[in-house]
């Protein structure tokens, strides 16, 4: 950050604060979800306990998936795929949010540093931002969104299954049930609240006074927005946590306590 | 109540400088600039800061104050612990004129590189009517006082100086936003892409949307929220959107 006609200042920083505490905060949060969630995703296994699917394998798309009965099994790839059917699924939810606005935010400080924190200086020589490849694949968010939002759709239509007990049986709930609403809310507000949505709904517009209802869509969506960040760590930490539950029942640590 | 602060102000111009320790006097109720104005009074009468209307409308007296782009005159001396050193310091991303001045041309030329509102053909001054849904986006990036903290702050410039030609910087990447988002703005009608001028030419691919920028503003402009990612968004429409580009070229082919 020095040129000749800048003020001589040696340091990288004068912050004197704790800067290092958020993008360090960050990264570790995300560095768990990573750890967790590949040892998931590889592990082919304990995903389904009846009525129960963990959402890492929803919905399910090869022809080795676990049979779920009403469930989310779609063989759609086939029995030629050998490896563990949340691969193909977890592709979207992943592109969605490693170019969700939000994230890059958190990764670009936590694991980048670029920039670690503000007025803080960045560790390398060359800068080129999302103008080139790969970063400017982040423009595809977009895509991302309408395919996140397909599995929204999917992993309500599990909650709703969640309706059942082991046995199949509608009109029953059990801790679970609760652990798949919560899951299912926050996913949809963390999708419903994406920069990009809120662009397609309303912000492309140019004269908000001839579309009122996408207009007040869109300040709908506004409101969400301003919360788009800590949505996306709930709804992370809530989708990670829908899948140890399911896992704990499918490996019978303890059985789902039901309420009727 | 007064108590003595120890402050470091940084000295120079661009030949050099560095650091100067101060101890100077305190008193309940000021803001940092009056702890340098009273350094001016008692200390050291040659030391330069710009400022004007102390009260955090005029944009003039932005400098660093413990690392943190900030306005002398809305930080108050309270949010400091008495024991505390306060650094203050010129905006490290433009030449220093002297001591805690710096030139801000760069943010004029790119002022100047924007192209301005373009009226519309069939209204006249004093015919433009517009209802207030429309132009509400547009009014809070007006709020902007033009202190060019963000643009000081901004890394894609702060730490890497040659970006500077071929990167407008968050205010005016904000000032295309507010433009295209204009109701009555007739760029489009003239052939001017405000879009994909913001991408191609204003350099809107440098941002990575960190959003230090909206840290740091001291009207509180959401200017990643509100400008910065509905422009991107507004590039995806012209350049990455398949559904756009294949009726652009259906119409292109109907010309």
């Amino acid at each position: 950050m020095h040129s000749a006609s800048r003020a001589a200042i040696p340091e990288r920083h004068l912050r004197t604060d704790r800067w290092w505490l958020a993008p360090a905060a960050s990264a570790a949060g995300l560095l768990l979800f990573i750890i967790y969630s590949t040892w998931r995703a590889f592990a082919n296994d304990d995903y389904y306990e009846s009525p129960y699917v963990s959402p890492f394998y929803s919905p399910c798309l090869a022809d080795n998936c676990e049979p779920m009965r009403d469930g989310p099994n779609w063989a759609l790839v086939g029995d030629w795929w050998g490896i563990s059917p949340a691969i193909i699924i977890l592709i979207l939810p992943l592109g969605f949010r490693l170019t969700c606005y939000y994230y890059r935010k958190a990764y670009y400080r936590g694991f980048w540093a670029s920039p670690p924190a503000c007025a803080v200086a960045e560790p390398r020589k060359r800068y080129t931002g999302e103008t080139r490849f790969p970063l400017i694949l982040q423009n595809i968010h977009r895509y991302f969104f309408y395919a996140a939002t397909l599995v929204a759709c999917i992993l309500t239509y599990d909650t709703v299954l969640a309706f059942r007990n082991a046995d199949y049986e509608w009109g029953h709930m059990g801790l679970g049930t609760l652990v798949f609403l919560a899951n299912a809310v926050l996913l949809w507000t963390y999708t419903l609240s994406c920069h990009s949505c809120r662009h397609i709904v309303g912000g492309r517009l140019k004269h908000f006074s001839k579309h009122p209802v996408r207009y007040r869509l869109w300040g709908w969506i506004g409101k969400l927005n301003a919360r788009h960040a800590k949505l996306a760590w709930y709804s992370l930490v809530s989708v990670a946590l829908a899948d140890f539950y399911v896992y704990l029942l499918a490996i019978g640590a303890f059985d789902d306590p039901t309420f009727f | 109540m007064s108590y003595q602060a120890h402050f470091k102000v940084w000295r120079g111009d661009a030949d050099g400088g560095g650091l100067r320790d101060f101890t100077v006097e305190v008193n309940e109720g000021e803001v940092v600039l009056d702890i340098i104005h009273r350094l001016q009074a008692t200390q050291t009468p040659d030391l330069a800061v710009r400022w004007n209307c102390k009260a955090g409308k005029c944009g003039s007296c932005s400098a660093e104050i413990n690392g943190r782009p900030r306005l002398l005159c809305m930080t108050r001396m309270s949010v400091f612990e008495q024991s505390e050193t306060i650094t203050v310091t010129p905006m490290r991303a433009f030449p220093v004129v002297r001591d805690l001045v710096t030139d801000v041309s760069f943010n004029y030329a790119k002022a100047r590189e924007i192209p301005a509102f373009v009226p519309p053909a069939d209204l006249k001054p004093g015919e433009y009517r517009m209802s207030q849904e429309d132009v509400g986006r547009s009014q809070e990036f007006r709020k902007c006082i033009e202190c060019f903290l963000c643009q000081d702050t901004c890394h894609v410039v702060r730490d890497f100086e040659e970006n500077k030609p071929a990167f407008a910087g968050p205010r005016f990447l904000m000032r295309i936003a507010e433009l295209d988002m204009h109701p009555l703005d007739a760029a489009d009608e003239t052939g001017l892409d405000r879009k994909r001028a913001a991408q191609e030419e204003h350099g809107l691919g440098y941002c990575n949307i960190t959003k230090c920028c909206t840290e740091v503003c001291p009207e509180g402009i959401k200017i990643t929220d509100n400008a910065l990612i509905p422009l991107k968004e507004r590039a995806v429409d012209r350049k990455y959107d398949p559904l756009v580009w294949l009726g652009n070229k259906i119409k292109r082919r109907g010309q």
